[in-house]
């Protein structure tokens, strides 16, 4: 199936889940987040759509106040086709199903989404930081992270603006 | 496997340990030497890879991709730009392709070496270790004469590659060729159908291909399960449409499909297609200008674009977002590495606890490109 079909069944079978984007390319669809772990069962049940392959989980920090994004690559190995799906969240509360138990490599990946944007996948067995320690304060690919002045003691080094240019 | 109830230990391995291929912690259940549950710990090698990313030039960040893995570092460089290369819509000379296909190649017979050779390594057989580093290091001679380095190249540039072949190169790549071709066999007879070495991984570690899938298992692991998925072969990248090469498959020999030594057996296998494609590469190789589509500074148009790649562990993916100025407003990398580390957890279960550094092994992790 090509994208447009497959935006046509999901804005069948999930009526006003889909949100129009002009910025989105061809290949990507905006999804609300409320029904998402329905349609993500269903991405990957569904015989004629059989995403058996979840490629990447990438968050995005869209910009100052801007919303944070969560995309997912997705492959049918069956079918040959491939989607992906951006999800926009709230900044201030950054709260999305978790996909985990449909696709098992989710786990990682959504921790690692968790660890560096601080996006809460809600059902998620296992929700801890896996990159950075577990103590780490803040989020470190948001577009306003500062880094904490010290941890435990030892001096977080700070990069001058001057010095990368 | 019987069930056995009596008190959990819990027992740490690493960060320092050398079967565990670099800084890596598995906390362990244990019930008595039976495996109840693994989780491992990860980080220790983080270096912000994407983080710094966002402050460099696009140019600038193809180093830092050297770093990630850094036993496949012209694979990761291979990666990188032929992303940057399908979202700028340039297209390279055809002398870049050949060359790029010819580095990749050899550098998957590198890595696959030095992943069998430690494999060996970990289930106690020490000679094969010192035969493949032998060999690998005629690879890396060929690499140091063709760029200067010997590790982390930062090769292939965007548009183009940072050296053209030296004089010659067509002599001693065949030449290598030549030499290392017989050398497969002996390395089956020293190691493959060794009798400790099959007891110690037939049957063991069984990955079952739905799981695998599941799991985001890609490349040698995936194979192993008997999945016939090569990106190379499925989504053809560069030119590799071009070649005439198998795609090994784990068929359960000496054991169950998809157990450790299917996982080794199918790399055993690949580097012989390697071969293969290094020959008709160098057959074709045409001339050409490697620096005539090298842009002066790098732009590209506002977008965003996720490409996968065959690296020698498995689907290396570069998901790239540009806002129109030199710097990249994100780079994120897909690592092969990381999704088959997170399955050990589920194929490691009810193992001894010396089966599951076989199994580890097994799944060739490289931490650096785990943590970025």
């Amino acid at each position: 199936m090509t994208p447009t079909e497959i935006k046509e069944t999901l804005d069948r079978e999930f009526p006003g889940s889909v949100i129009d984007n002009e910025e989105l390319a061809e290949s990507q669809i905006e999804l609300k987040p409320d029904q998402w772990l329905e349609i993500a069962t269903y991405l990957k049940n569904d015989p004629g759509l059989n995403f058996d392959q979840l490629e990447c989980v990438t968050g995005i920090d869209t910009g100052e106040d801007g919303p944070l994004q969560s995309r997912y690559n997705f492959h049918s190995m069956e079918h040959r086709h491939k989607i992906e799906v951006v999800i926009s969240l709230d900044r201030n509360n950054p709260k999305v199903a978790s996909i985990e138990q449909v696709w098992r490599v989710g786990d990682w990946f959504e921790r690692e989404t968790y660890d560096m944007f601080g996006i809460i996948y809600e059902g998620h067995r296992d929700l801890r930081r896996i990159l950075c320690p577990e103590d780490w304060e803040g989020w470190p690919l948001r577009k306003d992270y500062e880094a904490q002045e010290t941890y435990h003691g030892i001096v977080v080094p700070k990069i001058k603006e001057e010095e990368w240019e | 496997m019987g069930v056995v109830q009596g008190d959990q230990m819990v027992l740490n391995i690493g960060p320092q340990h050398p079967s565990t291929h670099g800084v890596l912690r598995l906390k362990v259940w244990t019930d008595g030497e039976i495996v109840s549950e693994i989780k491992p710990y990860i980080g220790y090698l983080h270096r912000c890879f994407e983080k710094h990313s966002e402050n460099v030039t696009y140019e600038q960040v193809i180093p830092f991709t050297d770093r990630c893995d850094y036993i496949a570092s012209m694979n990761n460089n291979f990666g990188y730009v032929v992303t940057m290369e399908e979202l700028m819509e340039i297209k390279v000379p055809e002398r870049v392709e050949y060359i790029r296909v010819i580095m990749a190649e050899l550098n998957r017979i590198a890595s696959h070496l030095l992943a069998l050779g430690v494999y060996g390594l970990d289930v106690g057989a020490f000679t094969p270790f010192l035969y493949m580093f032998r060999d690998r290091e005629r690879i890396l001679d060929i690499f140091e004469l063709t760029c200067g380095a010997r590790l982390l190249y930062n090769y292939m540039w965007v548009g183009g590659v940072s050296h053209d072949l030296p004089k010659d190169f067509e002599r001693i790549c065949i030449g290598f060729l030549d030499y290392f071709e017989p050398k497969i066999k002996e390395y089956n007879d020293l190691l493959t159908h060794n009798k400790i070495f099959l007891e110690r991984t037939a049957d063991v570690g069984v990955l079952p291909p739905d799981v695998a899938i599941n799991f985001g298992v890609s490349g040698p692991n995936l194979r192993g399960s008997g999945v016939n998925w090569d990106v190379r072969k499925d989504e053809p990248y560069s030119i590799y449409d071009r070649f005439e090469f198998e795609i090994p498959l784990g068929e359960g020999e000496f054991g169950t499909v998809g157990d450790s030594f299917d996982r080794y057996w199918v790399r055993m296998c690949e580097m012989k297609e390697s071969i293969k494609i290094i020959r008709q590469a160098i057959k074709d190789l045409p001339d050409g200008d490697v620096f005539q589509t090298i842009p002066k500074k790098i732009r590209p148009p506002k977008g965003s674009i996720y490409r996968r790649t065959e690296s020698p562990r498995g689907d290396l993916g570069y998901y790239i977002i540009s806002d129109g100025s030199p710097i990249p407003y994100r780079v994120k990398m897909r690592s092969p590495a990381f999704t088959a580390l997170s399955s050990l957890g589920e194929i490691a279960q009810g193992w001894m606890l010396s089966d599951v550094i076989a199994i580890l092994g097994s799944l060739d992790i490289v931490l650096g490109e785990i943590d970025r």
